[in-house]
């Protein structure tokens, strides 16, 4: 938030000169214009990498989706052909369904987990609490493919604990990576990624509540409960907003933990599983780099649709991307 | 002066610069060890360049005594050195290949490549056609089946090396155990014998793995499937597809009551769930290839308390008045179109591991089921007596035979894709969502709608 408002700062001041330099003389205005050179070299770096790694491959990538290749036909033009093709692609529909369900799932486990961390965190000055919040943020430190790897030895029918915990009761260990389970089982895994992430951003913005606020509050007769529901939480709902928008682009382009599962998974992970790993397949496997550009594109128009009609409708609240 | 002392700490940076350019490797491609229309000379070599002045031909191959082979090829050449990378085992390497392919640029002067995914890439112009390179000269060292797996008409698209005739391999102790005194000779023997372990509380009899879709095509065309009719060098264009035929529904059915019936495991193969499983004896039996016995060595199988329980005998028949050979894996060596000098080329991949001193250390180590019928023919191979089966003559009695009798198998222009679906399907038959015949019609649709949205004409 802070960041907001210094930018609009800088801008109004930025506004402000070039007011001005208009009604001054030729030598400040080659001054001023010198200034803007400088400044534009300073964006210069930032810009040329921009340009060559990110804008140069999606206009390159948007290129490609037009064409339509074949394995026994040469490349053709077709405009939209690849466009209709993936959203009547019931490869690519059922993928998107599966982020969609869970988008759906994921995101309200995780917050309330990282919320009631972050509340119970900030509530509580003991020196476990640092201790306490440098474990929950541990995972997030761990590389997402070490992490799913370590699930998968968690969820091992065979190596993992589950089959000791089983053999306990004299059952059989659960199969966790099943075509039945292998939903939970992930929400599991990227939860316990993410959550403590989430939480240190909850809990970086309930440090910056001003304590004064608390102090009348409780004055005012309000319990812990109290305090945290209708105080806190309400005074952090900004970062509320921000961190869903994370959750919310990064579940669905959801890649990296299926895709290193796969492989123990027997078969429950295909290679359709999510779009993102729909469109890797179909580039690097079946070889139609031009379609898997068109489902690319179609994904990203999809997130940018969800990202846009959720920001619609928590515009007040939140002013972070208002 | 303090402008001519950054000029002059400008041009020596400018000479460092190139200076360092000048060093660095020419020719050889970063990553892919040698980009195609590489320079006569690469550097980026995983081996020792013997004869430096010799043009090198680059090389992408995973076979784990790659190193010694390439070493026996270039100390006996002075005309060519091969420069070896290993690029990745299967999957990892064709996603690599199949990039260079679409991109024009990247792929080795030679790539090794299993002989069901060769008409994926001839369709896609990759592969080089060394019969006009001298092939037919080395025709004579393999079996009829060996030879159709790499050609399509009377071009040649590979020279091969190694294969995977099928068997069946097995616990002695558990079948000891469970009463079963001769080996199942056929599929309705095999399924009995899995019931009455079954009912004995024993262990899965096999495995109906859902990522060895390679493994069930072979089974389907063993009962007389023919899934693909193709012929790149006729017509490219043309393609008949059969998957949901008698044989293909017999057999998926035949797996799928096994695998719903619960008498084999559902489990992956190649994973350690798996591997520790057939350790522990989960499993009484591994439909397998010739290659088995070394890849489950590598990954600890048989070393022990399980050592010396395994054997082998002939895969199961439908009708064993008419046994069918057939094959799971192998792999060949193939020219890229990108290749520099292609006839260069060719005799890398017509040279590479066929000499004998590559060949009998692929056989001994197990490392390979080596083609070459110099190798099959001579009585070291046939008789020798194979560690991990206890001592069995296992070649003399269950591989070389099995060889012989493959005829070759023809193969869809897109392999992976054929071969994730029919994945798909086989979890849904473990899962016991699907039954065989249905499994196989489902499959027949997909297949058609994709052939058909890549242009071809299917029939």
């Amino acid at each position: 938030m802070t960041h907001t408002a210094t930018a609009v700062d800088t801008r109004g001041s930025a506004t402000r000169a070039a007011r001005t330099t208009t009604r001054r003389n030729p030598s400040q205005r080659r001054a001023a214009r010198r200034q803007a050179l400088i400044g534009w070299a300073f964006v210069l770096p930032f810009a040329v990498v921009f340009a060559v790694f990110l804008v140069a491959p999606l206009v390159y990538a948007f290129y490609l989706s037009l064409f339509t290749k074949g394995l026994a036909t040469g490349t053709q033009f077709s405009l939209a052909g690849n466009y209709v093709q993936a959203f009547t692609d019931p490869a690519f529909l059922k993928g998107l369904w599966f982020v969609v369900r869970f988008v759906v799932v994921l995101i309200p486990v995780q917050m309330a987990v990282s919320l009631a961390a972050a509340l119970v965190l900030d509530a509580i000055t003991t020196r476990f609490a640092r201790f306490a919040r440098l474990t929950i943020f541990l995972p997030y430190a761990v590389p997402a493919v070490i992490g799913a790897l370590m699930w998968g030895f968690l969820y091992s029918p065979i190596f993992g604990p589950t089959q000791q915990l089983a053999a306990l009761v004299g059952a059989n260990a659960p199969v966790l990576l099943g075509p039945d389970t292998i939903f939970g089982s992930l929400v599991n895994v990227v939860t316990w990624q993410w959550a403590g992430y989430y939480m240190i951003i909850i809990y970086a913005a309930l440090q910056g509540v001003d304590a004064t606020i608390y102090e009348a509050a409780r004055i005012d007769g309000a319990n812990a409960w109290q305090l945290a529901f209708r105080i806190k939480v309400p005074m952090v709902a900004n970062s509320l907003v921000l961190i869903l928008v994370f959750a919310l682009i990064g579940t669905l382009q959801f890649f990296s933990e299926p895709q290193i599962l796969r492989p123990i998974a027997n078969g429950s992970i295909t290679p359709d599983f999510t779009p993102n790993i729909y469109a890797y397949n179909v580039a690097f496997s079946y070889a139609q780099f031009n379609y898997a550009s068109a489902i690319s594109f179609a994904l990203g128009f999809v997130v940018f649709l969800c990202v846009f009609v959720f920001l619609f409708f928590t515009r007040k609240r939140g002013s972070v991307f208002a | 002066m303090k402008q001519t002392r950054s000029l002059l700490a400008a041009a020596a940076i400018g000479g460092l610069l190139t200076a360092l350019v000048g060093c660095s490797p020419s020719g050889g491609g970063g990553g892919g060890g040698g980009g195609g229309g590489s320079a006569e000379h690469a550097t980026n070599c995983t081996n020792k360049i013997v004869v430096k002045s010799a043009p090198t031909v680059t090389v992408w191959a995973w076979y784990p005594n790659m190193a010694k082979v390439v070493d026996n090829f270039n100390n006996a050449h002075k005309d060519v050195q091969a420069c070896w990378r290993n690029a990745g085992a299967g999957g990892p390497e064709y996603d690599k290949f199949q990039t260079a392919v679409s991109a024009g640029k990247g792929a080795p002067d030679v790539v090794m490549l299993e002989a069901d995914h060769l008409t994926n890439f001839e369709i896609q112009n990759a592969l080089v056609d060394i019969s006009k390179y001298g092939a037919d000269k080395i025709k004579g060292n393999f079996s009829a089946g060996a030879w159709k797996d790499v050609s399509a008409g009377s071009a040649v698209y590979a020279a091969p090396i190694d294969g995977g005739p099928m068997a069946m391999i097995y616990r002695t102790d558990i079948f000891k155990k469970y009463g079963i005194t001769t080996p199942p000779k056929t599929w309705a023997e095999y399924a009995a014998d899995a019931a009455k372990v079954k009912a004995a509380g024993g262990p899965a009899f096999g495995d109906l793995g859902g990522n060895v879709p390679a493994l069930m095509m072979a089974l389907e065309i063993q009962k007389g499937a023919q899934p693909f009719v193709y012929d790149y060098s006729k017509n490219p264009k043309d393609i008949s597809i059969k998957l949901n035929d008698q044989p293909s529904k017999d057999v998926l059915d035949y797996w799928a009551g096994l695998s719903q019936k619960g008498l084999v495991g559902k489990q992956d193969q190649f994973t350690t769930d798996y591997i520790s499983g057939v350790v522990n004896g989960k499993y009484a039996t591994y439909i397998s290839a010739a290659w088995a016995p070394g890849y489950l060595t590598g990954a600890g199988v048989g070393k022990g308390t399980d050592k010396g329980k395994f054997a082998t005998a002939p895969l199961p028949q439908w009708d064993p008045a008419n046994p069918v050979s057939v094959n799971w894996g192998g792999s060949a060596l193939a020219v890229t179109t990108q290749a520099h000098d292609k006839a260069l080329a060719a005799k890398v991949a017509m040279g590479l591991y066929a000499d004998d001193a590559s060949l009998t250390d692929g056989w001994k180590t197990q490392t390979i089921f080596p083609l070459n019928q110099n190798v099959l023919k001579s009585s070291d191979f046939i008789n020798a007596k194979i560690d991990f089966f206890g001592g069995q003559t296992a070649n003399k009695d269950v591989y070389v035979p099995a060889e012989n009798a493959y005829k070759g198998f023809v193969y869809p222009p897109f392999t992976v894709y054929y071969y994730a679906q029919l994945q798909n399907q086989l979890t849904a038959i473990n899962g016991g969502k699907i039954g065989g015949a249905a499994a196989a019609d489902a499959l027949q649709a997909t297949i058609v709608k994709y052939a058909k949205s890549q242009g071809f004409n299917v029939k």
